[in-house]
Parts: structure tokens; sequence; C-alpha cells
């Protein structure tokens, strides 16, 4: 057992698994030379030069020609450089991807994972930092995760890589220096299954990705303050542990939601309308949701960092029950 | 003329015939409120998917697209669940999930017709890659698309990054004069969509695309080069969209004298006069070949009109591989 990073763990799955299926393959812009626009995939190119490729700035073939790779019998792992590029080539995905198994009729598999960073923290400005995993919630037809730990991208990763479905993973930039310690025998994480971060009896917090983090500093303060505080790391969103955050809420009859992405619209308000439906019996108060602000990324950093939510944001969430 | 040749020259006919017969009847189904949706029909265009697909073994790929009955036809679909598909009924082969526009068979080869303009190009790019770069095979790509698709972002990214990539793909640009109502001429900065291959030092190819033997001779070379490794090659198949954009289009954009101007060059017409003066074809044996393939059709029109629809809740089915009905 070892101390490693996120970016370690994304490139130990790729590897494991590579080294076992020939036809796993990955391609995207600045990968494999420059080893990631953050240096993230140090090491990779490597290992397998044939099978790690830097791609033409064309965002619709870099998605869609994932399809045409599926389909005829490799395993393509796409590296989508920003998430806010996913936009750029967005009808690959949501046109192609999430629609041709289904309009086939379920005729055979889709072997496709998508991945790489969001997120706010480095002052990248309004095209480089948005976090937009709400949106393929909406559309079906992706599985969705975003780790908020490298034994977790690791282990979902590697479900993702031997798995059938077409997938979308998102890795919060700020996240790749995270250092954690990581078995070193290996192992799958499934998607669809919470982790529960912390025991609380008062609130339940539900977060994923850097909110975590931020959730977890958040419920060390208020248990300071005698609210102690259950916090869900969702770890992924499509399939949803429903059942995990129910549980939660009926133990506690309390939920905030905490996402970076936008509050308007963002999975907490799925979560949010859920909870109410299934375990309203069980709620002693309205569920509230933490989330960015409104408006597109500012550049500059003081208002980059009032957009943001942090902890402090959780707190105050939080206390609004005890108010 | 050799027997291979004489063989082959009326494998192509009855590929053409065979298509003719399945469009004419869909419209009338369609007209008739049989078939539900859009279909758009390949009818005047036969030659380019029957010429090119004479080349192609069962273990290539194709992409279509919205007008793609042809293309599955001659790439060897069984016209019964291709009709029951348009039917939107159980036995489809896309069990009615899909319908005309999106009707694909992956064991065919067929990686989907497809309801985008140029959607299938960025599948083809990927289907190259997968054969030319990870799986190292013979395999070849055909990418049809039409005359609009040209002028989508995607059809730029994909001619690049195919010649980038030295991939074994075949890009068939069927210009029927119409993207959708727009006259092609009218939209398209070039006459011939062929030399936009030259912006991609890709070699670029316009033929006739209703005269099946030269469609036959210049995709049996672009496709022989693919398979030896010599990368993408672009032919555009010059042709006319005899019927609407879709069955039931108004057609306000063009005069009816245009188009009754067109039939006398629809290949089928022209291929039989060559084929009689060749001697290889008579009134007998066309006859023979209509009704071979008309009934066919009615047979699998029967067949779809026999089969049950999909059960409603059957709709929460086929989303990702191990789905048993949840509602994601």
């Amino acid at each position: 057992m070892g101390e490693i990073t996120f970016s370690d763990a994304i490139c130990r799955a790729l590897k494991e698994e590579m080294a076992k299926d020939p036809t796993i393959f990955t391609y995207g812009e600045d990968i494999a030379k420059q080893g990631g626009i953050f240096g993230q995939y140090k090491g990779l190119l490597g290992s397998y030069s044939d099978r790690v490729i830097d791609t033409p700035i064309s965002e619709e073939v870099i998605y869609g020609s994932a399809v045409g790779a599926a389909l005829a019998g490799t395993r393509p792992v796409v590296e989508f450089h920003f998430s806010d590029f996913l936009f750029t080539g967005i009808t690959a995905i949501v046109n192609q991807v999430m629609k041709i198994r289904y309009m086939s009729g379920g005729q055979g598999s889709l072997p496709i994972v998508f991945r790489g960073p969001d997120g706010r923290g480095k002052s990248a400005a309004a095209q480089h930092s948005q976090s937009i995993e709400s949106i393929f919630m909406h559309v079906p037809g992706i599985k969705v995760a975003s780790p908020a730990f490298p034994k977790d991208i690791y282990g979902l990763l590697k479900t993702a890589l031997t798995g059938d479905d077409p997938v979308m993973i998102f890795e919060h930039k700020m996240l790749y220096g995270f250092k954690e310690e990581v078995p070193d025998e290996e192992f799958f994480i499934p998607f669809g299954k919470a982790e529960k971060k912390r025991e609380g009896d008062d609130v339940t917090v539900v977060a994923m990705s850097r909110m975590v983090h931020e959730s977890l500093k958040a419920a060390e303060e208020l248990a300071k303050e005698g609210i102690e505080c259950e916090v869900l790391d969702l770890r992924s969103l499509v399939p949803w542990d429903k059942e995990a955050v129910l549980e939660s809420v009926k133990k506690t009859g309390r939920l905030v939601t905490v996402h970076e992405t936008w509050r308007r619209c963002g999975w907490g308000a799925e979560l949010a309308a859920t909870v109410q439906e299934e375990a309203f019996d069980y709620l002693d108060g309205p569920v509230l949701r933490v989330g960015g602000r409104n408006v597109p990324d500012p550049f500059s950093p003081p208002q980059e960092e009032f957009v943001m939510p942090n902890k402090d944001w959780v707190v105050k969430e939080v206390k609004k029950f005890f108010a | 003329m050799s027997i291979l040749e004489r063989d082959k020259m009326l494998e192509m006919y009855e590929t053409m015939v065979r298509i003719r017969a399945f469009e004419k009847r869909a419209e009338e189904l369609f007209l008739d409120n049989k078939i539900p949706g859009f279909i758009h029909l390949y009818i005047g265009e036969e030659a380019i998917a029957a010429g090119v697909m004479a080349h192609l073994r069962p273990d290539d790929f194709i992409t279509s697209t919205h007008r793609g009955h042809g293309h599955m036809l001659a790439k060897g679909a069984d016209s019964k669940p291709m009709m029951a598909e348009l039917f939107g009924k159980k036995t489809g082969y896309c069990k009615g999930k899909g319908g005309s526009m999106h009707i694909m068979n992956f064991e065919l080869g067929v990686l989907g017709a497809n309801g985008e303009v140029a959607g299938g190009l960025p599948i083809a790019a990927g289907a190259g890659m997968a054969i030319a770069m990870i799986k190292k095979t013979d395999q070849v790509v055909v990418c049809f698309f039409g005359d609009g698709a040209s002028n989508r972002g995607a059809f730029h990214e994909a001619l690049n990054w195919a010649k980038v990539y030295n991939l074994p793909i075949v890009f068939v640009v069927e210009n029927n004069c119409y993207a959708s109502t727009a006259c092609t001429h009218e939209t398209t900065s070039v006459e011939d969509i062929a030399v936009r291959g030259q912006g991609y030092n890709i070699e670029g190819i316009t033929i006739d695309g209703n005269d099946v033997l030269e469609v036959y001779e210049t995709a049996g070379k672009a496709i022989k080069k693919a398979r030896e490794g010599g990368g993408p090659t672009i032919i555009e198949a010059k042709t006319y969209r005899l019927k609407g954009h879709f069955v039931g289009d108004p057609q306000k954009y063009r005069g009816e004298v245009e188009v009754k101007e067109k039939w006398p060059g629809e290949p089928i017409g022209r291929f039989e006069n060559f084929l009689r003066e060749k001697g290889v074809l008579d009134d007998v044996s066309k006859e023979e070949i209509w009704k071979k393939y008309e009934a066919e059709i009615e047979k699998a029109i029967a067949f779809s009109q026999e089969s049950p629809y999909p059960a409603p809740e059957e709709a929460l089915t086929d989303l990702f591989v191990d789905d048993t009905g949840y509602d994601y």
C-alpha cells in the first residue's frame, strides 16, 4: 500500500487494463507527447506508444469516432481535454454515443470511456472551468461519475474499462495532485454506489468530486458545535445511489446537497425532488442545496472565489436547520 | 465479356431492382398511413449503393444516412426485418426503436443510418482507426453521405483525420442536387464536392453516379487502395433525387418539369439498355428479375403486417447492456 496521486491512479488503472486488453486505446488532445495538459498522464506514452494517440483539435470526430471504434471491436478511451469542450462536439455525444445502442434495439455493446478534467479553481475563466455533469444526468444514455479520491477514480475507471456501456468521468482539475494510500491489489468500484465518508445523526450531506472535501471540512467544523453530519460521497451520478441517500435521510431527517456546478437545475435539485417524493414524512425541514452561483465563471481570483462553493457555504446551509 | 463480368453486372442490376422494388412499396405504404414517422427514398440513386457494395466483404463496414434503405439492402440486409423496422414492429432490425432513419445492423457491418446530416462521418473515422491502428486488419470502411453533409464541420474534421492517420476509408458523397429543400449549387461553394478532398490532400474523383459501371470501377479502385494501406479517397457520385426530401414533401422549391426531365437519366433504365445491347438481359429475364424481387418485398410486407408491435414497457430496455426495464 502506497500513497499515490489522483493522476497516478488514472494512469495505473489505464496501464493495468491496457496490459490485459490489447483493444483498449486512448486518444485526445495533448495526451501522448505532452502527457496531458496538467501532466496527468506522465509515463503513459512510454508504456503503450501505439495506443496513446495525440489527435487533431477536432472534437466532433474525437467524440463521434468512439462509436465507430467501439462497434468495430475496440475499447476507445477518449480524453476530452476540458469538460467545456464537450460542447464543441456535443452532438456526437448526445445524438450518437448516447443513442446508438438504444436506437439499434440493443445490438451489441458500446464500451466507450470519456474522461477528463472539469471544475473551477485555477482562474481558468468561463471557457475552462465549467462543471457540466448534470447535463449528462438529464439526457439519458451515458453513465456518469465524478470521484473525489484516488482510490475511487482508480476503481471506477477499472470498472468503466472493463464494462460494456458508454461512461463519462469528470475529474476535478484541482484534485489531480491529491494523494492518499491506495491498496496495491487491483480492485473495482461499481457505478451507482455512494460511500459514507463520515457518520452522523443530525444532517445528511451529499456531495461529489471536490465538494466532498469541502463537505468533510464543514462537517468537522460543525461537529465542534455539536452538529453531527453524515457525509455521503455520491461518486457516480448515473446511476445514483438513491437507496443510500434515502436510508441516511430517514435517519437524520435533514438533507443538504453540495455541488460546484450551478445551483440552478444542478443535480442537487433532482436529489431534492426525489427525496421529498420518497421520504417526505421523514423530513424535518426542506432539502437545502449548495451550488455555484448562476453566472459564467469569472476570471479575477476574488470573483472566482465568490461564485464557487466552499466549506463555509456548507456550514452556513447546515446551520439553517438549527436557526 | 467474361462470365465473371456478366455475373457481376447481373448481380448489380438485381441489387438495384431490389432496392427500387422496396422503395416503391415503402412509398405506397407510407402514403397509405401504414408506415409511421418519416421516410426518405433512395429512388434514382440505386446505382451508387449497388456499384460500391459489389466490392465489399461481409466484414467491411459502412456508415449510412437518413436516405439509407438502399445502402442497407445492398450490404445484404434481409428485407423482412428491414421492412418490419419501417413499420415499427418488434421483429424489425432494431426492434422498432430506430425506424427508417436509424436502421442498422452491426453484424452486417452497417454502423447506422443516421438522422443527423454528417453524423456518420465521425463514426466512420473511428471504425477506420480501430481497423488500421489497433486491430490491424485489412477491413475497409465506406462512408456514405450527401452533398449537404459536405457543408458541415464534421465532414472537414473527418477528412483531415482520415488523411492524418492514413485510414482505410472511402468517402462516398451522393450529390443528389438537394440538401433537404435547398438547392446544392446555391448553398455549396464548389461545383464538384470531390475537389474539397484537395484541401485535405485526399484524392477526389467526381463521377456519374447514375452509371453503375462507372461507380463500380471507381469504387473498386478506391476500395482496393484503402485495403492495401493507401489511405482514404473521396468519390463524388452525381445523381438526382427523383423524389421529395421525404415522402409527402410538397416540393415547393422545384418544378415538376425539372423532375420529369431527369427521369430518363435514372440509373436502372440506363443500365437495362446497356445490358440489352450486351445480350445480358432481355424482356423475359427482366420480367423474371422484377417479379422475383417484387414477390420478396410483398413477403416482407406481409411479415411486417403480421408482426406484433413491441410492448410499450420495452421502451425502458436497451439503453445499457445490463438494463432490464429500469428507468434510469
